[in-house]
């Protein structure tokens, strides 16, 4: 029972983290960035040293965890900011649909880039083994990574809120992200926020990829667009910009997966992910607008 | 020499054009209405100063800067506010924090926060009501209250100019008198310009000050609000009899 509740929470997290990294930056610009998976991919490709061969080199990898770590967000938020930079801002003005496009089109290129560095194969790595040693709590043998990802999980969570409610930067960015052009006219300068929105959301991807490199330790190049797919949905469960319902959504999507792979008859069970996403397909029947509904977008429509 | 001065401007949403080669300037202290019917051109005009809608033409400057295709976040920092019709509050975020957003264009001033504090409570203390429901959600107070809240909200980037676009709009005339008793006094307070957009010259006429009359995105007349209130001319102009 506890490790049904342990293998939900740690599933839920990186969705839930994906799909805040996703709703972040549908807040501040209406653009549903679905070139967030394959910064995930970059991440987890950051700790490698470019080489095509099936033998993975590790560069990065090999630091200690307090320099490995600041490195790979380092990376996620470096390569979002760019992406932002080089790319989405000439779309600011365009509808949405277009930079929906763009954004398709910009993950494409990331993914041929890594493609190029790395081919296609995938390459095992083993990253933080000290993390796979199992604990024991009440009675129940956990991963040390499960408690590791769900704790780390949380203090995102919590800090990234407390960023949001306390700080300056945080208030803007939610002003911004209910109403931009108001915000704009009240001195939030436009660039900064939305800076700021791909800084956090690439760290939030890099985050993902950290955790996800740990966790299976192997690295392929379609990685980040399976985690996507699923943090997509969550944050169109949550309603699209609404971070709380994004997270919770996420949350939601882990326990559905776990608890369909537990309960569904042996049979049905490769088919797990036809159930999921018939339950979503039900959800967003009874709620087209998300189970969490945002003001900015409410009011739009 | 003015505070705000346009110079033929025009403004364009695809093929249609909403204000055709306007000029007006206004003097530091001064109150000028905007009026005229639905679709006159009275709200592009505000927006494209505010520098939210683009302008197809001419040339806009604000306390000596030209202002024309600069960003809001910049125009703002000129001081320039705008309260936009529909008001915009930010309906998630708590009283408090919507008075707050403005005061952060100030933050590489010195000691910006104790001003900010000392304008919040000048803010409260016109608006009590505001400090009453200052950790509430401000999505849930009611028109007036909002209509108040986006005023305050306005002034706490500590602005010359004040522009406010239809507070009429939605309000019970009672609550409108409020608004307008408040406007005056804090105009009165501050030494601040006010520009504002209204649908009806009636209330100009009773404010005073100076009215320009907009129709088909031209100006069609601009005088003092009570005397050309008094006249048939405003009725022609208003409702394009010499068109008939």
């Amino acid at each position: 029972m506890l490790q049904i509740l342990f293998d939900a929470l740690s599933l839920g997290s990186l969705y839930a983290l994906g799909a805040l990294g996703i709703a972040l930056i549908f807040g501040v610009m209406r653009l549903v960035n679905f070139a967030h998976g394959d910064v995930i991919a970059f991440c987890v490709f950051a700790l490698l040293w470019p080489s095509t061969d099936a033998m993975a080199i590790v560069f990065a990898g090999q630091l200690p965890w307090y320099l490995l770590v600041p490195f790979v967000l380092l990376c996620g938020a470096g390569l979002s900011v760019l992406c932002e930079i080089v790319v989405f801002r000439r779309f600011r003005q365009a509808n949405p649909a277009t930079m929906m496009i763009a954004s398709f089109a910009l993950g494409f290129v990331i993914r041929y880039f890594l493609l190029m560095l790395f081919s296609s194969r995938p390459k095992s790595i083993s990253l933080l083994p000290e993390l796979s040693q199992p604990v024991e709590i009440l009675g129940a043998r956990l991963p040390l990574l499960q408690l590791i990802t769900i704790v780390t999980t949380m203090v995102i969570l919590i800090g990234l809120t407390l960023f949001l409610r306390q700080t300056r930067f945080g208030l803007e960015m939610r002003a911004a992200a209910e109403n931009f052009s108001m915000a704009r006219m009240l001195g939030v300068r436009a660039n900064r926020v939305i800076i700021g929105a791909f800084a956090l959301s690439g760290a939030l991807a890099a985050a993902i990829a950290l955790i996800f490199g740990a966790q299976t330790g192997t690295l392929d190049i379609q990685m980040g667009a399976s985690i996507m797919l699923m943090a997509f949905i969550a944050t169109v469960i949550g309603g699209l910009g609404s971070l709380g319902g994004a997270v919770l959504a996420g949350f939601l999507l882990g326990a559905a997966s776990v608890i369909m792979q537990v309960m569904l008859p042996i049979d049905a069970r490769p088919f797990r992910d036809a159930f999921v996403y018939g339950a979503v397909i039900l959800v967003l029947l009874f709620r087209p607008q998300g189970l969490i509904a945002a003001r900015g977008t409410k009011e739009r429509v | 020499m003015s505070l705000l001065a346009l110079s033929d401007i025009t403004i364009r949403y695809s093929r249609l054009t909403a204000v055709r080669n306007v000029s007006f300037s206004m003097a530091e202290g001064e109150i000028l209405f905007i009026t005229g019917p639905n679709g006159a051109g009275k709200s592009s005009l505000l927006r494209a100063i505010a520098g939210v809608t683009p302008v197809a033409g001419g040339r806009i400057d604000l306390a000596g800067h030209e202002i024309t295709g600069q960003a809001p976040e910049n125009i703002a920092r000129l001081g320039f506010s705008m309260v936009p019709e529909g008001r915009d509050v930010f309906g998630s975020l708590t009283t408090e924090e919507n008075l707050l957003v403005g005061t952060g264009m100030h933050a590489r001033e010195r000691g910006w926060r104790s001003r900010a504090a000392d304008e919040l409570e000048a803010v409260y203390a016109t608006f009590p009501m505001l400090k009453e429901r200052r950790h509430g959600q401000a999505g849930l107070l009611s028109g007036g209250q909002q209509q108040m809240l986006v005023i305050g909200r306005a002034l706490m980037t500590n602005p010359r100019l004040v522009a406010i676009d239809e507070p009429s709009l939605g309000l019970a005339p009672n609550i409108n008198d409020q608004v307008y008793e408040r406007l005056i006094a804090l105009r009165a307070q501050r030494q601040l310009t006010l520009l504002i957009v209204e649908q009806s010259s009636a209330r100009a006429m009773m404010v005073g000050g100076r009215m320009i009359l907009m129709r088909g995105g031209q100006i069609v007349l601009d005088g003092d609000a009570r005397t050309l209130g008094n006249g048939e001319a405003i009725q022609a102009a208003y409702f394009g009899y010499e068109d008939n």
